[in-house]
């Protein structure tokens, strides 16, 4: 929840700087929906990501953090996969961010269980998957 | 096979023989039966098979040349004639150049005719060429003549009868020893063990070594050899090494030898560099070309074997001139050459190279001088005598001092008249000191040892008044009463355990073999015989004919009449000190009963050799109604052209060397056979009046004479007139630079280690600091560097993350501000 606040505060207050680069010159909120709004979102869930990596304490909780990570960028694949930014001409099937949100969809999960398997390691060792406990590499 | 290849070939295995058991013993002694024991065997067996094998040489010689008298004519004319009256001259046999050896060349001379101007009959080869190349030729040869075979047989026989004898006499030497005259530091004697078999080493060593200076065909061999014999002298002199006197004998021994080696090398490189050649004979190169032998370059066939001085030493004499002629002819050096060939007959007139002659001649005496103990050289010879008594047999009496005699007798065709006058005023002055320290001697071997040097001294001034044959003579005679002598002392210094004659006495009837034999010895050694039948024990042919010869000499050169007076009143000296030496030991009454009652009769094994030499004591000097006998057999081998009479007039006034046959003229033979006689009775008589009847008793002689009784006594003062004038100062100059060593030079190179240190110490100082510090302090940044980065490191999860997502924001924004312009554009 906190994370959502933090993101939505974050993208209002960044508008007025993002407004001058060209790129970000489009007022979202009165613009038809695009390519643009789907960046939004993916910037949303990325930094909602990157947040509760962030901030939780819970290994779990950080997992799950992860998997926004890469659901944002699953999100920017599939929005620049979009026909109003192909090239004329181009020889592709059209399914290039699709494709490649699959893969780390697949990785995702790969990554899940081996990030899983370290995390039930760590609570047979420490009786806890508090990550602020997980300090023994330290210098 | 004839003589050419059959003499080398038994000649030279009874030469090898010894070196065989030399290396046997070298390798295996110890372990040859009980502490050696059997080294004696092999040794022995050696030296046996050395004299069967020299025997049969010297059966094959006689069988093959006839010994007959000596004709004593037509020596005259010897000069005049030239080679077409000396039947088959020289037959210079190049077709039989191989023998059983592979011998590389032979050459055998032979002289039927037996004149004694002709070349006596020779046989001569090499075994193996060493080098050849230019003028140098350096072969293992071998020269024999009559005089070789004899002196083979001699020297076997008497190794032969020392070795036996040895074997009993060193059998202490088989245990363990306390050497009473070696006192240890803490107050205790030595205690070694034995050393059987290294004296029958080193024995065997000495027969190899003196038996190549017999047979060696060439100078170079000969001084070889010569060391040899030297250094072998110098182990059994020092046989007893942990004793002071006997470690300082050898040395002085070695010493002295190397004093008179030293002028020998002169004389060797006087024949060299002007002859090119050191050769005896006659002999043919491997590349074929015939080269001339000292004997036919100095006494050349075409002179009539009359002595010349060689061209070689012409020229090298009139260098300049040659040199002058030469430069001549610039641009034709043939002819230069040619025209000093013609030339050198007029420097030869002139007399150029006399003197290189007369020097080469006595540089080879020197080396003589030493070996023989000749005066001024002779004060090695007595200290010798502290080596075991059986070396004292066989090394300083019988063979090696003979060597330096024996060389003079080979090298004889070479020595000029004044040479030859030289060599005869060294003896005669040797033989009057030593007999005469030999008279108030007490110790039994010193006696011997005195006489032995004073018997050289016989053979020596023989040799230099012309008397080739008596000197020779002498020298093998000598060699058989002297061993004869020295084995009895050896045995009564067995029985009594002292060398001091004063201890003795009356030992006769204990001792019958050994007083017995050497009374024999000490008849020979006088000359014991009857003048007018002419009959006598070795000694009296021999030192009949030295007299004669002496006496003969005396009369054609009155002014060098002292000589033959020298002669004389040796012969009485001798007959003085060998009697007392004999009524010290065995007459009287014991003067020590201590000594009389343990004193014993040695065991067979020493008496057996006593009786064999004993023996040849008596008949070495006889002359079978054939003819056959040593002193005829000697005469075969005399040099070509040296019978005759020679005049000389270099160093000295003219005079002349009187031949030799002249002196078997009857008035010289009966003068000098009365002389003998009365001399030798005179000796004998007061000896007995002093020592047996005691009508004179010694000790009031002694008083009486006190200052020249304590002259003799003192040996002339000559080892401290040495010490003084050559030891002292020596010893002075090494202590100086010993001093300049430590003093100056150690401490210079001491300072240059110093400074070397100190640049040293410098550079450890820079490195420890600068470089080490260099490089440590490299690692300790980085170390730090490390300890300060790895707090970072913190572990925290959380952390990590927050760094990853700030640092890619503050990537983006870096990017986005700096990237600006482009976005913007």
């Amino acid at each position: 929840m906190m994370g959502l606040v933090l993101a939505t505060a974050s993208v209002a207050s960044l508008a007025p700087c993002l407004a001058t680069i060209p790129l970000f010159a489009v007022n979202p909120f009165t613009e038809p929906v695009g390519v643009v709004h789907y960046l939004i979102v993916g910037a949303v869930l990325f930094t909602a990501g990157i947040a509760c990596m962030t901030l939780k304490r819970n290994a779990l909780g950080i997992l799950m953090g992860i998997e926004l990570v890469l659901n944002g960028a699953n999100i920017n694949f599939v929005a620049f996969a979009s026909p109003y930014l192909r090239a004329e001409g181009a020889p592709t099937l059209g399914l290039d961010g699709q494709v490649v949100a699959l893969f780390v969809i697949l990785l995702a999960a790969a990554e899940a269980a081996v990030a899983l398997a370290i995390t039930l390691n760590f609570y047979n060792n420490h009786a806890t998957v508090d990550v602020d406990r997980a300090d023994d590499l330290k210098g | 096979m004839d003589l050419e290849s059959l003499l080398p070939t038994l000649l030279g295995l009874a030469w090898l023989l010894p070196l065989a058991s030399f290396a046997v013993i070298l390798f295996a002694g110890p372990r040859l039966g009980d502490h050696g024991k059997g080294a004696a065997g092999v040794a022995t067996a050696a030296i046996v098979g050395s004299f069967v094998l020299s025997l049969m040489a010297f059966i094959s010689w006689v069988a093959q040349h006839p010994v007959h008298a000596v004709a004593h004519d037509d020596h005259g004319g010897a000069h005049a004639s030239a080679d077409g009256s000396h039947g088959s001259p020289a037959s210079h046999d190049s077709a039989s150049s191989h023998d059983s050896h592979g011998s590389e060349s032979a050459h055998r001379t032979v002289d039927e005719g037996a004149g004694h101007a002709g070349p006596p009959v020779s046989y001569s080869g090499d075994w193996y060429t060493l080098y050849e190349g230019g003028r140098l030729r350096l072969t293992i040869g071998w020269y024999v003549d009559a005089l070789t075979v004899l002196m083979f047989v001699m020297i076997t026989f008497i190794a032969t009868c020392i070795h036996v004898y040895a074997s009993g006499y060193m059998h202490d030497e088989l245990h363990d020893i306390t050497d009473h005259e070696v006192h240890l530091a803490d107050g205790s004697h030595l205690h070694r063990p034995g050393r059987f078999h290294r004296f029958f080493q080193a024995l065997s060593l000495f027969c190899f070594s003196m038996l190549g200076i017999v047979i060696a065909g060439n100078l170079a061999m000969v001084f070889i050899f010569w060391e040899l014999v030297g250094i072998c002298s110098w182990f059994l002199i020092g046989f007893y090494y942990e004793r002071k006197s006997a470690s300082n004998a050898a040395n002085k021994a070695f010493i002295v030898n190397r004093i008179g080696d030293f002028g020998m090398l002169i004389g060797l490189m006087a024949l060299w560099g002007a002859l090119g050649t050191l050769h005896f004979a006659d002999s043919t190169g491997l590349d074929g070309q015939a080269r001339p032998g000292l004997f036919s370059l100095v006494r050349p066939p075409v002179a009539g074997h009359a002595q010349w001085v060689p061209d070689g030493m012409v020229k090298f004499a009139a260098a300049e001139k040659v040199g002058a002629v030469l430069r001549s002819y610039p641009q034709d050096p043939r002819a230069g050459v040619e025209q000093v060939e013609a030339k050198v007959e007029d420097w030869r007139d002139e007399g150029y190279g006399r003197w290189l002659l007369l020097v080469a001649g006595l540089g080879i005496f020197c080396g003589c001088i030493g070996k023989s103990a000749q005066f001024p050289l002779f004060v090695w010879l007595p200290d010798a005598m502290e080596g075991p008594t059986p070396v004292s047999a066989l090394v300083h009496s019988a063979t090696m001092v003979a060597a330096g005699v024996y060389l003079v007798g080979r090298f004889y065709p070479v020595l000029t008249p004044d040479a030859l006058l030289v060599i005869a005023y060294v003896g005669a002055i040797t033989l009057l000191i030593a007999a005469s320290i030999a008279l108030v001697a007490n110790d039994i071997k010193r006696v011997l040892a005195y006489s032995t040097v004073s018997q050289l001294g016989y053979m020596m001034l023989a040799l230099g008044v012309g008397g080739w044959l008596a000197g020779l003579f002498h020298l093998v005679t000598h060699a058989f009463f002297k061993s004869l002598l020295f084995l009895c002392s050896g045995s009564v210094i067995h029985a009594c355990h002292t060398n001091d004659m004063r201890k003795m006495g009356g030992l006769a009837k204990v001792m019958p073999w050994t007083s017995g034999t050497m009374l024999v010895g000490c008849l020979a050694i006088i000359g014991a015989g009857v003048p007018f039948l002419d009959i006598g024990l070795s000694g009296y042919y021999s030192k009949d004919s030295i007299l004669a010869q002496a006496l003969l000499f005396a009369r054609e050169n009155p002014s060098h009449s002292i000589l033959f007076y020298a002669v004389a009143g040796g012969a009485m000296l001798t007959a003085f000190y060998m009697f007392r030496l004999w009524f010290m030991t065995f007459a009287g009454q014991p003067r020590d009963h201590h000594v009389h009652e343990h004193a014993h009769e040695s065991p067979p094994v020493m008496t057996y050799p006593l009786v064999a030499l004993s023996v040849l004591a008596v008949v070495a000097g006889w002359t079978l109604p054939g003819g056959f006998g040593i002193a005829n057999l000697i005469d075969q081998a005399r040099p070509a052209g040296t019978g005759g009479t020679e005049l000389g007039g270099l160093l000295f006034r003219a005079f002349t060397v009187p031949a030799e046959h002249a002196s078997h003229a009857h008035d010289i033979h009966v003068t000098a056979s009365l002389t003998a006689f009365a001399t030798a009775a005179s000796g004998v008589l007061l000896a007995a009046a002093m020592y047996v009847w005691r009508v004179i008793p010694p000790a009031v002689v002694a008083t009486a004479a006190k200052p020249l009784y304590t002259f003799l006594a003192n040996r002339w003062y000559f080892d401290e007139i040495y010490r003084f004038l050559f030891v002292l100062p020596v010893l002075g100059i090494s202590r100086l630079v010993s001093a300049t060593d430590t003093g100056v030079i150690d401490k210079f190179i001491e300072g240059l280690a110093w400074g070397a240190k100190q640049v040293a110490g410098f550079d450890a100082w820079l490195d420890r600091t600068l470089i080490d510090g260099l490089v440590n302090g490299t690692a300790n940044a980085t170390w730090h560097a490390g300890l300060e980065l790895k707090k970072l490191q913190t572990g925290q999860l959380r952390q990590y993350v927050m760094f990853i997502a700030l640092g890619t924001v503050a990537i983006f924004i870096l990017a986005g501000l700096l990237l600006h312009s482009s976005f913007a554009g």
